[in-house]
């Protein structure tokens, strides 16, 4: 290396004890900001107490979390790199598709019908199109990227309505048979099976994409999101960065959508629609994207304003979803997960200037 | 980190940096217009010419931000005319913005760290959370106390002065380890008190680095820079010693004689 830091300068070594704070390096600092806080232990709790607390809505609670693993694959692309899709849908499509047809060649019994085998192979179906479709997305503005997104997902939802042959075109695939979980656990009317299945792996995804922000990989993310200019300044390979965070992003959808088939035993052209991408995009949007949070509370948040306006005025319910998004849009940043940070922050902030005179 | 240079090569003052017959037109206009140039190693020139000369055109095609019209340009003798930004960081060549191009989002600590971790390869590492290579992320800290940014290193960066965030933008690129350090007015609009700062920070630089630096401010310009190319219109007007430049009286003409008048 260069001599260019040959000098360490008195003011590195001296510790910045002038502000009188305890002396923190700069690189635990960093590392705390990794560590896992007492609110997610609190909302992985309520996650596997709802088990119990709603026994009756198994089935739902599991399509809640698909919804939000959905949305927490957009987080990983918009949050973090930047980079605006109107098209995630396809890859969850795709995911669901593949996980069906190959538990369908299976049979219900034979291997191809093992759901965490049919959970790799959604993912790498559609990690493939997402690595394909990526070179796509690397050039232009915004504008060109969500053209290309929704023009991606529209091709691939009208692949699967017209490959009647393969997909069982609108009327979707059926004979959709999963063999038991790790060959012990099958899948019950209930749901029980489903949902801890769904939890399991919904977690696991997660702390997946919690490490990966939380790396220096990560961290490069952050930064082709504030400014690709200095990224590629800096000598970063922006491009590479890119399609790795799409391609990863597009196979945690598509293990999203694997799920779905798995657990509800069927795969449907509903499932690659536009509305799919669309509900996906907004759930993140409601939750706050950039907290890796927002898309499961927003999916949270989300069902339950559906099925409370649905109750009310079923034929409205888009208008109420308008409205809130963009009260939430204009008034708060980052959804309910920075509404959230937001309180918190001033009940702390409240309670230290009580201690400190 | 493989064209970095060694102490012996200095001595011989080899071209670093060279130019052929550099041309940019934006449309109609001629930005860089036929210029020929040579940076030695060790360099500590100036490029200095009225606005509207071409001097970020000039810098932007040294970097790879923008690519020539026609012409060549060769790092070490080795023609990098159509190497990409990265490329061209990679092999040693680091920049400052006139605009500054900084994360307003993230933090000077994490801003310096991401091109460490460039620089050492350890970006990709996508599992180990950030501050576990704690080698780096003192490094960057180190670097960020000699810009005098160390009460800053966790704020957020759009928060920062304008002058503080001008002292960040030149430790991004000195996280580099650059071999070629091409700063495009660092000073501008940077208060009085702070400025002096700057050229402190670049004259603590190794002497194997090779310094191009863009400024209006002759005061600074005469300070630090041995040699100095004026230009004008797109093309080199004249070049030569510190000297040399202050006495020719072309350049009090054209360049000097605005700026007396402008400071009138
Ligand atoms: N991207 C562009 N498109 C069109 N014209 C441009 C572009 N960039 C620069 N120019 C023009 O090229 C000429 C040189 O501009 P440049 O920014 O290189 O000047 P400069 O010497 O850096 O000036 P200053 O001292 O004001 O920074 C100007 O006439 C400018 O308008
Ligand atoms: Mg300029």
């Amino acid at each position: 290396m260069s001599a260019i830091d040959a000098k360490p300068p008195a003011e590195a070594a001296a510790p910045p004890a002038a502000s009188g704070a305890p002396a923190v390096s700069p690189a635990a600092r960093l590392l705390a900001g990794s560590r896992w806080r007492w609110y997610e232990f609190a909302f992985w709790g309520l996650a596997l107490g709802s088990y119990f607390v709603f026994p009756n809505k198994l089935m739902l609670i599991s399509e809640i979390l698909i919804l939000g693993l959905l949305a927490l694959s957009i987080d990983l692309t918009l949050g973090y790199a930047g980079l605006v899709t109107l098209g995630q849908g396809a890859f969850f499509g795709v995911g669901a598709y593949a996980a069906g047809l190959a538990a369908k060649y299976g049979a219900g019994a034979g291997p191809w019908s093992d759901p965490l085998l049919g959970l790799v192979i959604a993912a790498g179906a559609a990690g493939l199109v997402g690595f394909v479709t990526s070179f796509l997305v690397l050039r232009g503005s915004d504008l060109t990227r969500l053209m290309v997104t929704l023009g991606v997902a529209l091709i691939v939802e009208e692949i699967v309505t017209q490959a009647k042959s393969v997909t069982g075109g609108s009327d979707g695939l059926q004979g959709v048979m999963s063999s038991n979980v790790l060959g012990m656990w099958s899948f019950d009317l209930y749901g029980k099976t489903a949902f801890w299945y769904v939890l399991i792996v919904t977690f696991v995804c997660f702390w997946f994409c919690r490490r990966l922000v939380n790396s220096p990989f990560g961290l490069s993310l952050l930064a082709i999101k504030g400014n690709p200019l200095r990224a590629r300044a800096i000598g970063m390979p922006v491009n590479a960065r890119l399609v790795a965070i799409y391609t990863i992003s597009a196979a945690i959808a598509g293990l999203a959508g694997g799920l779905l088939t798995q657990t509800t035993q069927f795969a449907s052209p509903d499932m690659v629609a536009f509305h799919r991408s669309a509900d996906s995009l907004l759930i993140l949007i409601f939750g706050g994207s950039g907290h890796l949070y927002g898309g499961l509370i927003g999916a949270v948040a989300f069902r339950i304003m559906q099925d409370f306006i649905g109750n009310i005025t079923p034929q409205y319910w888009l208008f109420w979803v308008g409205l809130v998004l963009v009260l939430l849009v204009l008034f708060v940043r980052n959804g309910i997960v920075g509404l959230m940070a937001n309180g918190w922050r001033r009940l702390t902030q409240k309670s230290h200037e009580g201690k400190n005179p | 980190m493989s064209f970095v240079q060694t102490a012996a090569a200095v001595e011989t003052a080899s071209p670093v940096l060279q130019t052929k017959a550099l041309c940019k037109a934006f449309g109609g206009i001629t930005a860089t217009d036929n210029v020929t140039f040579s940076l030695p190693a060790g360099a500590r020139h100036a490029l200095i010419g009225p606005n509207g000369a071409g001097k970020t055109t000039f810098v932007n095609q040294l970097s790879g931000v923008l690519l020539p019209t026609s012409g060549t340009i060769l790092l070490n003798g080795v023609d990098i005319t159509n190497w990409s930004v990265r490329a061209r960081s990679r092999a040693g060549i680091a920049r400052t913005f006139q605009i500054n191009q900084l994360y307003a989002d993230l933090t000077p600590l994490q801003s310096v760290l991401i091109a460490i971790n460039e620089r050492e390869n350890a970006a990709s590492s996508w599992f180990k959370p950030v501050g576990v290579r704690s080698d780096l992320v003192d490094e960057a800290a180190a670097l960020l106390a000699r810009l005098s940014l160390s009460d800053v290193i966790h704020a957020r960066v759009g928060s920062l002065a304008y002058g503080r965030q001008r002292l960040l933008e030149i430790a991004i690129a000195l996280a580099a380890k650059p071999q070629v350090l091409l700063l495009d007015e660092p000073a501008a609009g940077v208060p009085e008190g702070e400025r002096d700062q700057i050229l402190d920070v670049v004259a603590a630089l190794p002497a194997h680095v090779s310094l191009i630096l863009i400024e209006h401010d002759m005061d600074l310009v005469f300070r630090f820079a041995k040699t100095l190319s004026v230009l004008v219109n797109g093309a080199l007007f004249v070049e030569g010693t510190r000297d040399e430049i202050a006495n020719d009286p072309r350049v009090r003409q054209v360049y000097l004689g605005e700026e007396v008048i402008s400071n009138v």
